[in-house]
């Protein structure tokens, strides 16, 4: 690449404007531009909801084949259109042939699981490749010798969302209705299906017309997604929604609501950059959007995300090492600690560099100490008292794991570290009743 | 059909080539995939290496094998840390998480193709996928076979060729040198690592192979020849056999035969139809479907003719057995023939006739107006029936524990079990 050629780059990336952004998100950039957001928006929902089902009954590999599988239908059917003398084009005629396939594709891996010993991955993988092979076998074949009208076939390999039509918006938008309203009407017993399927199956449940009617709707929106983000992404539609959604719930309704809503948005912001953007393949963009959704939920998630995880585990260790400390000062009945000093309870306890780092501030932030002269620590009233709650739990734990729970005596302080930071007040007041109770435990005045 | 099967050295030699080694290097490297449930990894690695490939290409601005692989071993990597993210926080199976990511890796992969083809690099979409088998053709090949024995033939082979040899070597070596290790941990890593195998050692190894592999055959012969080889040969040589080593070799050679039938038949099959060839991957990955189609069908020892077979070859022998108790309890009763229509009162109608039939044909029994009776032969057999019958009813009772009024189905079971009698 020379230098000139990547001045001609700079040159080609035009950069809408504000007001060509804002056009194309309010809908206004024209009737086709407007046609293809809300075309895929439709389809986001109904992947996403629909999703949800394929994800929590483990067919998302499945579902991929499923998908591949798609392609040689679809040349099949523009053969047998030509064949006809209809135009090849014909979409309702290469949809159907699509849907065909797909669920040949699926019987396929169910006969390839029950006359064999292969197994389901090995069944996938073969169908998956085999099928798609053939769909390029056929539509090289088409490409090499079939007439006119050809050329818009492999748009169905990478998907083409600019050939979304007024005619197919109507069909994506009954697909969006029949699968909301599916996922409202059968939400119990997809559910059920998905968690349980043998309870499913002792209540009575005729699960495998349950199956079919999911897989049903999942074939729906894998032939309904084919023009626009095509027979590779499609699978991901799907899926990623509701793996975004997961990370935010872990109510089957409410995840079928976010995994829908994620698909919607995922779909408009996708169709609005390919259509601002030069060069951008529609199909690969939504299914990115839908990536940066769920990339944020792994990230971000209140409860489930890696930040909020990490968050909850220093502060454990922040909480324990605090603790430590505390004990400590308690049983050397010391106001005061030096940094040497902390440094040496670090090393024994194997704190973490930033658990070391952190802890004084922590310290401080919950009133258990001040800051005391260079980089020393002074315990507070409160700190004195919580240093002598911990002391007091860890010998109720020790003598209690001695006495009444067969621990050798030497295993004694292991486990009560372990153990003693876990203990709520309420289980050390039981315990303190019964060690008490049972003669007495050695109970150290706190106070 | 021969007949249409043309090979010219220069337009042919070299991508047949690139094809097949591509073909045995995913082969090879895919029954160790296969055995451990992982055979869906070359599908993953597949699609999520893309972007790598692609960002590796961007930056280097050729397409050096080791920029391409670095680039690839990259994004294999932040595949694995991504998958491994998303199933343990998100809590969704191992299948969703390795699909979304790389299905989206793949996303990104194809938008910044999308983005390299506006700076008119020679890269595509469509080339990841079927490859650019085209670009190995050999200008100026010599007419005949002398021509190609001479030194100078080793100076025309083309990069993607000898990349895929050099690769094919590794994959050779690492599965010889390694063959006891990699077979203990496909069968049984967690005993594989109680004996200081290292079986997590090994899998990262053989993933690095496959991705290494991966990206060797992905410019020649595109992914979906890669995917299909990771799995087709080595599940066709797992239904033909039952030990990894003979396993391994037959799936080498259906990787070859796949190759090589795969790429002739791409042009052979059309021309035969008096049209234009088709697509060789997409020709090659069909001939491993039907090799697979073909193995679950007709394997001799798994395949389901012979399960059907020898199903019906069980089903006639017991409908014999049957036969044959039954006569030989109404001779007990002082009947020493039965009529064919109380026989069919007593027996599955379905089998009674064949059972007859097969039964006279071996002289255990002989038919005479509608009447049958056992040989003399056929007396002995029937005997040692019934007596089977009954020594398992007797043990059933004694032994095992079973009600006296429920031995009678079980034991009716066992006596076709033949030449075995519990210990008296």
């Amino acid at each position: 690449m020379g230098p000139e050629m990547s001045a001609h780059v700079l040159a080609s990336g035009d950069v809408p404007t504000l007001a060509e952004v804002l056009d194309t998100l309010l809908l206004r950039a024209g009737f086709n531009t407007g046609l293809v957001v809300v075309g895929t928006t439709l389809l986001g929902l109904a992947a996403g909801v629909v999703g949800v089902f394929v994800t929590l009954r483990k067919r998302a590999l499945v579902t991929d084949a499923l998908a591949h599988a798609t392609l040689p239908g679809i040349a099949i059917a523009f053969l047998i259109a030509g064949g006809l003398g209809l135009a090849g084009r014909t979409l309702p005629l290469l949809l159907a042939g699509a849907a065909v396939s797909a669920i040949l594709g699926v019987v396929c891996i169910g006969l390839i699981l029950r006359h064999s010993r292969l197994r389901e991955d090995a069944a996938i993988g073969i169908v998956l490749s085999v099928f798609f092979g053939a769909g390029v076998v056929a539509l090289s074949w088409i490409q090499a010798n079939a007439a006119t009208g050809s050329a818009g076939l492999a748009t169905f390999i990478y998907g083409q969302a600019a050939t979304i039509r007024p005619s197919d918006l109507v069909v994506l938008a009954g697909l969006a209705i029949v699968a909301v309203l599916a996922a409202i009407l059968f939400l119990k017993e997809f559910a059920l299906v998905c968690f349980d399927e043998s309870f499913a199956r002792v209540l009575g449940w005729r699960v495998g017309a349950i199956d079919l009617a999911m897989t049903t709707l999942v074939v729906l929106v894998v032939v309904a997604g084919l023009q626009a983000v095509g027979v590779i992404l499609v699978v991901s539609m799907l899926i990623v929604p509701a793996v975004a959604a997961r990370f935010w719930t872990d109510r089957f309704g409410t995840m079928t609501i976010v995994a829908g809503m994620v698909g919607a948005v995922s779909g408009y912001l996708g169709s609005v950059l390919s259509a601002l953007l030069p060069r951008q393949p529609a199909g690969a963009v939504i299914v990115l959007a839908a990536g940066a959704v769920l990339l944020a939920s792994l990230l971000f998630a209140p409860s489930r995300g890696v930040l909020a995880r990490a968050w909850r585990r220093l502060s454990l260790d922040l909480r324990i090492a605090g603790d430590h400390l505390l004990e400590v000062a308690h049983e050397r009945g010391v106001g005061a600690l030096p940094a040497a000093q902390i440094d040496r309870i670090a090393r024994e306890h194997a704190w973490s560099v930033r658990v070391r780092r952190m802890l004084p501030l922590s310290l401080r932030r919950r009133g258990l100490a001040e800051g005391g002269g260079g980089g020393g620590l002074s315990i507070t009233a409160a700190g004195r008292d919580r240093g002598a709650r911990v002391a007091r739990n860890h010998v109720l734990w020790a003598e209690y794991l001695v006495r009444h729970a067969d621990v050798a005596p030497n295993h004694v302080d292991w486990s009560v570290d372990q153990v003693e930071h876990v203990l709520s007040e309420e289980i050390v007041r039981e315990l303190e009743a019964a060690l008490a109770e049972r003669g007495g435990a050695p109970v150290e005045s706190t106070s | 059909m021969l007949a249409v099967i043309e090979f010219d050295v220069g337009l042919d030699l070299f991508p047949m080539l690139a094809a097949t080694l591509a073909a045995v290097v995913c082969g090879l490297l895919g029954n160790f995939l296969l055995l451990q449930r992982q055979a869906l990894m070359g599908d993953a690695i597949g699609h999520s290496v893309l972007p790598g490939l692609v960002i590796a290409f961007l930056l280097a601005g050729t397409r050096s094998p080791l920029a391409m692989f670095v680039g690839a071993a990259v994004a294999g990597m932040a595949t694995v840390l991504l998958v491994e993210l998303v199933k343990r926080f998100g809590r969704v199976e191992p299948g969703a998480a390795m699909g979304v990511v790389f299905s989206v890796m793949f996303a990104l992969g194809v938008l910044l193709i999308e983005q390299a083809a506006a700076r008119q690099v020679d890269l595509d979409a469509d080339c990841v996928l079927y490859g650019q088998l085209e670009t190995l053709v050999w200008f100026g090949a010599p007419e005949n076979l002398d021509g190609l024995l001479r030194w100078s033939t080793l100076t025309a082979v083309p990069r993607q060729v000898l990349v895929l040899a050099s690769m094919l070597l590794a994959a050779g070596i690492f599965t010889i040198l390694l063959f006891k290790e990699l077979r203990l941990s496909a069968f049984d890593p967690g005993f594989a690592t109680s004996q200081g195998f290292a079986a997590r050692g090994l899998g990262l190894a053989l993933m690095v192979l496959v991705a290494a592999a991966t990206v060797a055959s992905f410019e020649a012969v595109g992914s979906i020849l890669v995917i299909a080889m990771l799995v087709c040969p080595a599940a066709t040589a797992r239904l033909l056999t039952d030990r990894l080593a003979s396993q391994i070799l037959v799936s080498v050679a259906v990787a070859v035969a796949t190759g090589v039938v795969g790429y002739l038949a791409a042009t052979a099959v059309p021309a035969f139809f008096g049209r234009d060839s088709v697509n060789a991957a997409g020709s090659m990955t069909l001939v491993a479907g039907g090799l697979v189609a073909l193995a679950i069908v007709a394997s001799p020892n798994h395949g389901v003719v012979t399960q059907v077979l020898r199903r019906r070859r069980l089903a006639a022998r017991v409908a014999t057995d049957d036969l044959l108790a039954a006569l030989h309890r109404a001779a007990e009763q002082g009947l020493d023939r039965l009529a064919c229509e109380r026989l069919t009162k007593m027996l599955p109608k379905r089998s009674i006739s064949g059972a007859v039939d097969r039964a006279i044909r071996s002289g255990l029994v002989e038919r005479k107006r509608g009447v049958v009776r056992l040989t003399a032969t056929g007396r002995i057999a029937a005997a040692a029936i019934v007596d089977r019958h009954r020594s398992w009813e007797r043990y059933l009772v004694e032994e095992a524990g079973f009600a006296p009024d429920h031995v009678h189905d079980p034991a009716e079971r066992l006596e076709h079990l033949s030449g075995t009698t519990p210990d008296r």
